[in-house]
């Protein structure tokens, strides 16, 4: 893509707010965002960590202006979102979502190649490509002609990485990619995505409520809660950090994972 | 004599109304598809018009076939021939069918589906035609069976302004007070009618998402 990379952060957010409604109805409910500053570097997997509500898909959104901010300035490159073409934009992002939005009138071949065959790649390049990935996200051959349905959730989410990848972009967006899968299929899924990006050193947003998922994929962690940007930490910082909000948040993924023991007299039937 | 009988003897004028009857329920059930499906699509994407036009569209329907026949024979190009008019107003009750089924086959595809599609840089046109109509398909040959069904039987009442089809028998017979000529035109109606919702049925059901 870029012959002379940007020296600049891939993707910046300055002072951006995001309203839904009437702001003028009910007061500050509906603000999502309130006042956001974040940057991304170059090549690294940036984990946006939070609850149910922080804001943290809002902020993903944003990006690929699958939703537009009320305030503030967001720039992809350097260049200020506004300035883009939604539609190229888009299309030199990789999007892959929780519930994979496959095509289910695709076969996996035909949806691995969606973006190639719309920006029109000749069908010979397409193919080349669509086996290319299945290799990549290690999916067997013979899965090319099937359909979605006939295929499990992992084999399902691969074909959704391996669809964002197709085009080549330099940037992937994650919205809890892995968060409808088994544990077993989920470490699976973690372990080859961190291999990926060894491999092709991507910039990546990655949306995750999981604090072990981001410990183990994130170069950074940002910490989000109730639509504002809580701390931006490396993972060892932030298991370590003595901020209340990120030491909350590690207690209790530390109770979650050694919970109380159980009651020794439990009736037995 | 009864009436197979009848038909039999009579077949010639029996597949002349017949074809008459097909051609105008062909005719305004393609108009129906060619303005109702672009009109369903449009208020799926200004979804402020989509009160105004299936309002509209109800409103219509519920006129009695008869009644949407009297308002349209004073109209000037329209009203000179009974079969022009005929198809007006088949298209016209047409349309509700097509235009909701439409309207809520797009509505109803997966919106992850939708998402994804936007997300990786779909532009409206190519989601429309790659992703959401084939997805809405099934649905909208739902709305177009109705439409069919519905037209095959709003089509025999097209005989009393005179514009042919099979309803000419029905007419005839009820004046003559003769229940052979009144079921030669009925049963041929009725067998159209079931073909129709049996083949549009079963592409529905192929078409169906899986």
């Amino acid at each position: 893509m870029n012959n002379s990379p940007n020296p600049g952060p891939a993707i910046e957010f300055r002072n951006v707010w995001y309203r839904i409604g009437d702001e003028n109805a009910n007061g500050s409910d509906n603000v999502l965002l309130r006042d956001l500053t974040l940057e991304v570097q170059r090549g690294e997997t940036l984990v946006l960590l939070g609850r149910s509500g922080s804001g943290k898909t809002t902020t993903l959104k944003l990006i690929n202006r699958l939703l537009a901010q009320s305030a503030g300035a967001i720039f992809v490159d350097g260049r200020a979102l506004h300035e883009w073409d939604v539609i190229r934009l888009r299309r030199m992002i990789g999007y892959v979502i929780q519930e994979t939005g496959l095509f289910p009138h695709f076969t996996v071949a035909r949806n691995i190649g969606v973006v190639p065959q719309i920006e029109g790649w000749s069908a010979d390049r397409v193919r080349q490509r669509v086996t290319e990935m299945l290799q990549l996200v290690g999916l067997e051959p013979q899965l090319a002609s099937r359909y979605p349905r006939e295929l499990s959730g992992g084999q399902r989410q691969r074909v959704g990485v391996a669809r964002a990848l197709a085009a080549d972009p330099s940037f992937l967006l994650m919205d809890e990619p892995f968060g409808a899968l088994d544990p077993i299929t989920r470490a699976e899924l973690q372990r080859e995505f961190l291999a990926l990006q060894q491999r092709l050193g991507k910039t990546v947003v990655f949306v995750t409520h999981d604090l072990r998922e981001a410990l183990l994929l994130g170069t950074r962690i940002a910490l989000m809660e109730s639509g504002q940007l809580v701390a931006t930490l490396k993972p060892e910082e932030f298991l370590h950090s003595k901020d209340p909000m990120v030491a909350a948040y590690v207690d209790a993924f530390k109770t979650e994972l050694s919970p109380a023991p159980r009651n020794q007299d439990a009736p037995s039937k | 004599m009864n009436v197979l009988q009848f038909i039999a003897q009579n077949r010639t004028e029996v597949l002349e109304l017949t074809a008459e009857h097909l051609w105008l329920v062909g005719a305004s059930i393609a108009l129906a598809v060619l303005i109702g499906i672009p009109l369903g699509v449009l208020i799926t994407r200004w979804p402020v018009f989509s009160k105004p036009v299936l309002g509209s569209a109800n409103i219509i329907q519920t006129i009695p076939s008869l009644a949407l026949f009297g308002f349209l024979l004073p109209a000037p190009w329209i009203g000179a021939r009974a079969d022009r008019l005929a198809i007006l107003a088949l298209t016209l009750y047409a349309l509700l069918p097509l235009i909701r089924n439409t309207y809520t086959g797009i509505k109803g595809v997966d919106p992850a589906v939708v998402e994804a599609g936007r997300g990786m840089g779909m532009t409206d046109r190519q989601l429309l035609w790659q992703v959401q109509l084939p997805l809405a398909l099934s649905v909208i040959i739902a709305g177009i069976r109705v439409a069919t069904v519905l037209s095959i039987g709003v089509a025999t009442i097209a005989a009393a302004i005179g514009a042919g089809g099979l309803g000419e028998y029905i007419f005839r017979g009820l004046a003559m007070v003769n229940n052979q000529v009144i079921l030669a035109g009925a049963i041929p109606a009725a067998a159209l009618a079931i073909l129709a919702d049996a083949s549009l049925g079963w592409l529905e059901k192929r078409l169906a998402p899986r």
